[in-house]
């Protein structure tokens, strides 16, 4: 049986450095990029614009005529071989339709996939609602862990919780991949769904500390046993929805893509803090008040 | 007795079956923008001196939306007001989205001003000097003529008092003038007329500027009083964007300008390509979980798959049932909860070779195993509920369908992992498929 509550110091130490390693990241985006992270037009405003061409083009051919409208400093990225993503500050529709004639012109046939043209009050309405989804999220799990389990089990849980979140955050932020709001849904999903293993833990715990309490177990031992014995269930269930989340990630839309690969980080980190810093939390935690007792 | 109860346990669930399948052939799920193309805006009021922000004048700007939106002729659109000052418009499917935009945002605030040419030294006249010599209220403008979109020449005019908006209309229509060039056909009200025919009557030998959203379209001499309450608007126009006047005139000017603060297209290729391939990552997944689940748990792990199958006919059900919006995001949540699905049978296996290590019986191992993991299951899925549920609450547009199909999703897995894949261990038990407790079945 592996020892994960008696070196715990290890995980707690690993998981420290992590965190502050991903606001490192953030700190280090704020300082050379003025950007913490790479915020979409879903928070800054701005216009995304997708089009499909009808021959391959480069980003550099397409961005020569941005720059013949002064947009020369807008983002271009190719999609397979004939998608083009062109996120710019807000454009009028008169200058947008203007650029697209201007690429048909040059290129031949434009399809437009995609024209998203967001104004700088949605991007602050998003950001407060991040905001208050989170905070949300966050008293909804803290009263119902509280009410099933304890209240220390809920700060633990959390915890672990914003350990994910915020490592997960801190890759995507290194990464500088582009964040909308598919994102902010994707951290209350990770923070929904990784704190399941906590909970089948928990669960666990709960009932070895009957069953085994008259053996004379200290609450540490009973804490790894239970993280032994629902090992195997912590690891199938994370691994089968990583399956899909790979799948999403591999053969999903572009749009799919970016979410799934925040889900991915985000599911494997919280698999580890389930097992490794959760439980341990509320080992060292009840731990302590029972010396003093 | 017992080939009977598996008799009702097979009949049940083809009942669940059959009752799911008929309903998603007979309410087809709808799609959201993203997937079946179609244009989002978002429309902020901009209250100016004249008009302050108001309920009235929102609630009047919904209307004539509305009314614009009809003539247009788009099948289902939404328009509902979403706080003090925005109003929320989804066309599914417009053809032509950049043609809707300018119909449903345009002010189309028609006024006819009485005005004169302006002298040849226009240029030395001062903004005051104007109002002394033409009335308060009196301000330089130049009418723009053009021909096929060019500027042909730009002429001086001083516009004084509003004399009729479009508010005193009684209809509009697309006309030709003598030369055939696309025109509109304009009638006033009784009102209107009386006033139109003052008008005319005042300004004989003068200009009248017919002005749109405060630019000029035209600004005709007037030749001989008009009393029958009858104009025309002539300009550079195309006939689609006569069109596109009536509509807007027709339905009346909003009471209050409106800007875009958010405007989304979609066509209708990207949609496509997303389903196309979202429903194969979905398959690929989904086999990989069943081939997971049989060699990994083997006979409770093909149930499991089975239960799988049937979770995704009662998920698609309940959507079609309670009309969800299928968009992008939520296709996420429903590939997510796929993986999830499997989480309660996971949790419930692993139990049950617990128990089975113990040397109870199988059908004593069953019973506990699923006893005891109800709780943990429930537990671990209500937080995600709450999670799902606050991203209902708090998020907007396609993020709530993901927080409705996950929510779905997590309740239906649980229904299956419980009830289905309970119903179908205990027919293999009573069928005596599965008799002893070290059947090589199971994996322990």
């Amino acid at each position: 049986m592996f020892d994960f509550v008696a070196n715990r110091k290890y995980w707690f130490t690993l998981s420290t450095l992590m965190v502050v390693l991903a606001v490192g990241a953030l700190a280090y985006n704020g300082i050379v990029n003025g950007r913490v992270m790479n915020f979409g037009i879903d928070f800054t405003g701005g216009t995304l614009l997708n089009l499909r061409f009808s021959q391959p083009v480069s980003e550099i051919e397409v961005r020569e005529v941005l720059t013949k409208h002064g947009l020369g400093q807008s983002m271009i990225q190719r999609s397979g071989t004939r998608d083009m993503y062109i996120r710019s500050e807000e454009l009028p529709r008169d200058l947008r339709l203007k650029i697209i004639g201007d690429l048909e012109e040059q290129f031949g046939s434009v399809e437009l996939l995609e024209a998203d043209t967001i104004g700088p009050v949605i991007g602050k309405e998003l950001s407060t609602q991040a905001i208050w989804a989170l905070l949300l999220a966050s008293l909804g799990i803290i009263l119902y862990v509280s009410f099933r389990f304890e209240f220390k089990y809920a700060v633990a849980a959390l915890l672990a919780l914003y350990h994910d979140a915020l490592i997960t955050t801190g890759v995507i932020a290194l990464l500088w991949r582009n964040i909308e709001t598919p994102f902010v849904a994707a951290v209350l999903t990770i923070m929904g769904y990784s704190i399941n293993d906590s909970i089948v833990i928990f669960d666990r715990i709960r009932e070895n500390r009957k069953k085994l309490g008259g053996k004379k177990k200290n609450f540490m031992e009973v804490v790894n046993i239970s993280i032994n014995e629902t090992l195997a269930r912590s690891i199938n269930t994370v691994l089968t929805t990583i399956l899909v989340v790979l799948c999403v990630l591999f053969f999903g839309g572009e749009t799919l893509k970016d979410f799934a690969l925040v889900l991915l980080i985000g599911f494997s980190v919280g698999a580890y803090s389930s097992i490794f810093l959760a439980s341990p939390i509320v080992a060292a935690w009840e731990g302590k008040g029972a010396r003093k007792k | 007795m017992r080939k009977n109860t598996n008799q009702l346990r097979i009949l049940i669930i083809l009942g669940i079956v059959a009752f799911s399948v008929y309903v998603i052939i007979k309410l087809p799920i709808t799609l959201g923008l993203d997937l079946q193309g179609g244009t989002r805006l978002v429309l902020e009021g901009q209250p100016t001196e004249k008009v302050p922000l108001s309920d009235d004048a929102m609630a009047g700007a919904v209307a004539v939306i509305r009314n614009r939106i009809d003539a247009l002729g788009v099948t289902e659109p939404i328009i509902q007001r979403k706080g003090r000052d925005q109003i929320v418009v989804e066309l599914p499917g417009v053809k032509d989205p950049e043609r809707a935009i300018s119909i449903i945002g345009d002010t189309a605030n028609l006024e006819f001003v009485e005005a004169e040419w302006a002298p040849a030294d226009e240029s030395r006249l001062t903004p005051e000097k104007i109002k002394e010599f033409y009335g308060a209220g009196s301000y330089l403008d130049k009418v723009v003529a053009m021909r096929n979109g060019v500027v042909v020449r730009e002429t001086p005019i001083i516009l004084k008092s509003v004399a009729l908006t479009g508010g005193l209309l009684k209809g509009a229509w697309p006309g030709v003038d003598e030369y055939g060039n696309p025109v509109v056909d304009l009638e006033f009200n009784a009102e209107g007329a009386g006033v139109f025919a003052d008008v005319t009557s005042r300004s004989v030998g003068r200009p009248i500027a017919i002005l749109l959203d405060k630019r000029i379209i035209s600004a005709p001499n007037v030749r001989e009083p008009i009393p029958s309450g009858k104009a025309q608007i002539s300009g550079d126009f195309t006939i689609e964007e006569v069109q596109d006047l009536v509509i807007k005139l027709k339905a009346g000017a909003l009471p209050i300008p409106v800007k875009p603060i958010e405007t989304r297209i979609v066509g209708p290729t990207l949609g496509r390509d997303s389903i196309e391939k979202s429903r194969f990552a979905g398959l690929i997944g989904f086999a990989l979980i069943v081939a997971f689940m049989v060699l990994y748990y083997r006979l409770p792990g093909f149930l499991a798959d089975v239960a799988l199958g049937i979770y995704v006919c009662i998920v698609l059900g309940i959507l079609s049932l309670i009309h969800a919006t299928l968009t992008l995001p939520g296709i996420a949540g429903l590939l997510l909860s796929i993986g999830m699905a499997v989480d309660a049978n996971i949790i419930i296996f692993e139990r049950l070779k617990e128990e089975l290590r113990q040397n109870k019986t199988i059908r004593l191992s069953i019973i506990t195993s699923f006893e005891r993991a109800l709780w943990a299951i429930l537990d671990s899925n209500v937080t995600t509920i709450i999670a799902a549920a606050t991203l209902f609450f708090v998020g907007t547009g396609s993020i709530r369908g993901f927080a409705v199909t996950l929510s779905v999703g997590i309740v239906a897995s649980m229904f299956s992992a419980i009830v289905i894949t309970r119903m179908l261990l205990d027919m293999m038990v009573d069928g005596k498929v599965l008799t002893d407790n070290k059947s090589k079945l199971v994996y322990r």
